[in-house]
C-alpha cells in the first residue's frame, strides 16, 4: 500500500466513523424521539467520531513520511563500508542520490557498482518495513480512536463543543503554517547573509557606491576581487519602481474612478474584464515588447533630437512595467471604491455637489485605506519584478539620476548572481541573499509605512 | 370604489385623489408626476402642492412609492440609471426637470435628509462647511466659523459639539449624527428641506428631539416629511398625503385626514387593518 492509498483508507475510515458516531448517538438517544435529551445535534457526534478517527492517524503519517527519509538513509549510511562514510558531504550526496535513484528505477552513472546495488537493495527493504508498520499503525490508531469516543459516546457528552474547539485548532494550525514559513524563509535568508557580512562589511554593502561583483574564480585570475556597495542597485530598483508607480498609480486609479463611479453597467462588464486581461500577460512578452518596441523608441527619439539614449533604459522599463501593473491598482481600488456606501455618495449629491466633487471630497477619502493598500501592492510588485528589468533596463549598475540610461535592479542582480558558475560560498553567491534580505526589509518598511498612515487615516475618520 | 383587495393602481378611475391637492400659498407644485424604472412603473399620476413654510407627511405602506416621489422633487433620482420622470414639477415657478435647469444649485435649494444618517468621514466642522465651501457662500475662515455656528444651533446641536468641532462626525451617537446632517442641509440655505424616515433609525428620545427641531424649522423652511410612524406626521405635519402602492389617494389637514378620512383605503391603513 503506498502513502496515497493509506491516506484514502483513512478518510473512508474517518467517513465511516461519522456514520458510526452518529448512529450511536441515536443509539444512546433512544432513537429520533430522544434525540431532546442529547446535549448536541447527532450530527456532531458524528463529527467529532469523525475527527478523533482522522486527524491523530494523519497527523501520524504526516510526521512518519517528513522524517522517513533521512531515517533510513542514515540507517544505509551506517550498514556502508567506512572508507565511503569518511567521504566529504558534497560527495555523500551524490552517493545517497545514486541510491534513491536506483530505488526508483531511474538511471544512474554508477550502477554497474554492486556496493551501490546492495546499498540500494537494503533502501528498498527498509522503506517496504516502513510503509508496512505505518499502514499497521496508523489504521490502528484510527480504529483505536474509534472505539475511544465510540465507548465515550453518551447523553451528556458536549461534542457541539468539542467540535468546535478541534475547529478552531485546525484554524490556528493553518495560519501557522504561513507564519512559520515566512519565519523560515527569513532565517534562511539572514543565515546566508551573515555568511556574507563576514566577508564583506556591512558598512561597504549598504554605503558602497560601486557594485561589482566579479570574483577571482582561480587564484592566478587578476584584478577581480569584487565590490558590493549596494546602492547603485537599490537606486536602480527604486528609479523604475518610481517610473512605473507614475504610470501605474494616476491612470489605475482614475480608471477605477471612472469604472465605479461613471460608466454604466454595460461599460463596466466590458471594460473591467479587458483591463485585467494586462494582468494575465506573461511579464516576457512585457519584457519582448520594452525591449523591442519601447526602448529603440526612446532611443530613436533621442537620436533625432540630438540626444544620447541608451537603447537599455530605466525609462522603458518602468514605463512597461507601470503598465503592467494598471490592472492592480484599478482593479483592487474599483473594488475599495465600491465599497463605499451609496448613502455618502447621496448626501453629498444632495447638498448639491457635482459628481466630481463627490468623488474628490467624498468618496476617494472614505475609501482611501482601501486605495493606499493597492498602491502598496503594486509597488511590492513593481520592486519584486524582474523580467522586464532584465531585458529592456540591462545589468550594468550604473549609479544615475538619468532615467534614459541603462540601470539595473536588486532582483535581476541576485538572478544574475544565481545563475553563474561560482562556488556556493563564494562572496559572490552570497551577495545574492544580502541582498534578498535588503529587498525584504525595503518592502517590509513600506508595509510599516502603509499600516502607519492607514491606521492614523482611520482613527481620524471612523 | 372597489374594495381593497381588488384595487387596481392602473385603473384611470382609482387615480382621482381624494381631498384638496392645492395649497394656498404652494412652494412647489407637482402636476401628473409618474416614475418608471426601467419598464416598470413606480408611481401614477401624482399631483401635489407643497406649501410654504408648512410640514407635508407622507405616510403609506412599504414599496407605496412616497419615497420615490420625495426624490423627485430635488432629483435625487438622477443617480438611478434606469429611472425615468415625467410629469412637472415647480419650485417657485421654476420647472425642474427643464433640460436647461442644473441639479447642482436645485438640490441647494432642496435639500435633503435621509433615513441612515450618513456624516461624511470628515470632522464636525468639515461635515458643516462642506455644503457652503462647494458652492461658493463661504470663501474666508470667519465666515464659514459663523455658518457652521449658526446651523449647528438651528439643528439644536450645538452646546453638545461645541468643544470638539475638529472630532469626526462618525463618532457622535445615532440622533446627534441625524441632526449633523439635518445642521449641514441647513448650512446651504435651502428653501425646501426633504426628510425620508430621518427617524426610523433612532430611539424614542432622539426621536422626540428631531420632532422639535423640525416644529421649529418649519418657520423658517417648507419640509416634506416621509414617515412610518402616524403619530410622528400628526405631531409634526400641517398636512398629510396618504400614499397606496404609487398613487396618491388623499391628501388633507392632518388632524382631518387622521380623524374623518375621506377614503376608506386611508380609513383601512390609519386604523391599522393593513400596511
Amino acid at each position: 500500500m503506498n502513502p496515497l492509498h493509506l491516506l484514502i483508507v483513512l478518510l473512508l475510515l474517518s467517513s465511516a466513523g461519522y456514520y458510526i458516531g452518529r448512529k450511536k448517538a441515536f443509539a444512546v438517544a433512544g432513537g429520533a424521539q430522544g434525540i431532546q435529551k442529547l446535549h448536541s445535534r447527532p450530527v456532531y457526534y458524528g463529527a467529532l467520531t469523525a475527527m478523533w478517527c482522522g486527524i491523530p492517524a494523519i497527523a501520524v503519517v504526516a510526521a512518519w513520511l517528513a522524517f522517513e527519509p533521512s531515517i533510513i538513509t542514515g540507517l544505509v549510511l551506517n550498514g556502508l563500508p567506512d572508507e565511503i562514510r569518511s567521504l566529504p558531504d558534497g560527495m555523500l550526496n551524490l552517493l545517497v542520490n545514486d541510491i534513491r535513484n536506483l530505488v526508483d528505477g531511474n538511471i544512474v552513472s554508477a550502477a554497474s557498482d554492486p556496493m551501490i546495488q546492495q546499498a540500494a537493495d537494503r533502501y528498498a527493504h527498509l522503506k517496504l518495513i516502513s510503509l508496512t508498520s505505518l499502514t499497521i499503525a496508523s489504521v490502528s490508531l484510527s480504529l483505536l480512536a474509534l472505539i475511544f469516543i465510540r465507548s465515550r459516546i453518551v447523553p451528556n457528552l458536549r461534542a457541539r463543543n468539542q467540535v468546535e474547539r478541534i475547529v478552531r485548532y485546525l484554524l490556528i494550525a493553518c495560519s501557522m503554517i504561513a507564519i512559520f514559513t515566512t519565519i523560515g524563509i527569513i532565517l534562511s535568508v539572514l543565515y546566508e547573509a551573515i555568511r556574507f557580512f563576514q566577508t564583506v562589511p556591512v558598512t561597504d554593502f549598504l554605503f558602497g557606491l560601486k557594485w561589482s561583483p566579479q570574483m577571482a574564480i582561480r587564484a592566478d585570475q587578476v584584478g577581480s576581487s569584487g565590490t558590493f556597495g549596494a546602492i547603485p542597485v537599490l537606486a536602480g530598483t527604486l528609479m523604475i519602481s518610481m517610473i512605473s508607480m507614475a504610470v501605474a498609480a494616476p491612470i489605475g486609479l482614475m480608471s477605477a474612478i471612472y469604472l465605479s463611479e461613471y460608466a454604466n453597467r454595460r461599460i463596466r462588464d466590458m471594460v473591467k474584464p479587458l483591463m485585467e486581461i494586462l494582468a494575465g500577460i506573461p511579464t516576457v512578452v512585457y519584457g519582448f515588447f520594452a525591449a523591442l518596441t519601447v526602448a529603440p523608441f526612446f532611443r530613436d527619439t533621442g537620436d533625432f533630437l540630438g540626444l544620447s539614449i541608451s537603447s537599455e533604459s530605466a525609462m522603458a522599463a518602468g514605463l512597461v512595467m507601470g503598465v503592467m501593473i494598471i490592472p492592480f491598482v484599478s482593479s483592487l481600488s474599483d473594488d475599495v471604491i465600491n465599497a463605499v456606501p451609496q448613502a455618502l455618495r447621496d448626501g453629498a449629491l444632495a447638498l448639491g455637489a457635482t459628481r466630481s466633487e463627490t468623488v474628490r471630497q467624498v468618496v476617494i477619502p472614505a475609501a482611501f485605506p482601501g486605495i493606499v493598500g493597492s498602491l502598496l501592492l503594486a509597488v511590492s510588485r513593481a520592486i519584486g519584478e524582474t523580467m522586464i528589468v532584465v531585458m529592456a533596463a540591462g545589468l550594468s549598475a550604473n549609479l544615475t539620476a538619468n532615467p534614459f540610461q541603462a540601470v539595473t535592479t536588486v532582483t535581476v542582480q541576485i538572478v544574475t548572481l544565481l545563475v553563474g558558475d561560482q562556488e556556493f560560498d563564494s562572496p559572490k553567491t552570497l551577495a545574492a541573499f544580502a541582498l534578498g534580505l535588503l529587498l525584504f526589509l525595503v518592502t517590509l518598511a513600506l508595509n510599516v509605512i502603509a499600516l502607519v498612515v492607514v491606521r492614523k487615516y482611520r482613527e481620524q475618520y471612523e | 370604489m372597489s374594495d381593497s383587495d381588488t384595487f387596481d393602481p392602473a385603473d384611470p378611475k382609482n387615480q382621482k385623489t381624494v381631498g384638496n391637492i392645492r395649497s394656498d400659498n404652494p412652494r412647489m407644485i407637482c402636476r401628473g408626476v409618474e416614475v418608471f424604472y426601467a419598464d416598470k412603473q413606480a408611481i401614477f399620476n401624482i399631483s401635489l402642492d407643497i406649501g410654504k413654510n408648512e410640514v407635508i407627511a407622507l405616510i403609506g405602506p412599504s414599496g407605496c412609492g412616497k419615497s420615490t416621489f420625495l426624490r423627485c422633487l430635488n432629483r435625487m433620482n438622477d443617480t438611478i440609471d434606469i429611472c425615468r420622470v415625467s410629469g412637472t414639477i415647480k419650485l417657485d415657478e421654476m420647472d425642474i426637470y427643464d433640460p436647461a435647469i442644473d441639479v447642482v444649485p436645485l438640490r441647494a435649494q432642496v435639500g435633503m435628509v435621509f433615513q441612515k444618517p450618513n456624516p461624511f468621514p470628515k470632522s464636525i466642522y468639515d461635515n458643516i462647511a462642506y455644503g457652503p465651501k462647494i458652492h461658493g457662500i463661504v470663501t474666508n475662515r470667519t465666515d464659514t466659523d459663523e455658518i457652521v455656528e449658526m446651523s449647528l444651533r438651528k439643528a439644536g446641536l450645538w452646546k453638545e459639539v461645541k468643544d470638539r468641532l475638529d472630532q469626526p462626525g462618525t463618532g457622535l451617537s445615532g440622533g446627534q449624527q441625524q441632526r449633523l446632517c439635518i445642521a449641514r442641509t441647513i448650512a446651504v440655505n435651502p428653501e425646501v428641506i426633504l426628510m425620508d424616515e430621518p427617524c426610523s433609525a433612532l430611539d424614542p428620545i432622539a426621536t422626540s428631539i428631531i420632532e422639535e427641531l423640525i416644529l421649529e424649522l418649519s418657520a423658517q423652511y417648507t419640509i416634506a416629511i416621509v414617515t412610518h410612524s402616524m403619530q410622528q406626521a400628526s405631531r409634526v405635519s400641517q398636512r398629510t398625503a396618504y400614499f397606496h402602492l404609487g398613487v396618491l389617494i388623499e391628501v388633507g389637514p392632518t388632524d382631518q385626514l387622521f380623524t374623518r378620512p375621506l377614503h376608506r383605503l386611508t380609513q383601512d391603513y390609519i386604523t391599522g387593518r393593513f400596511g
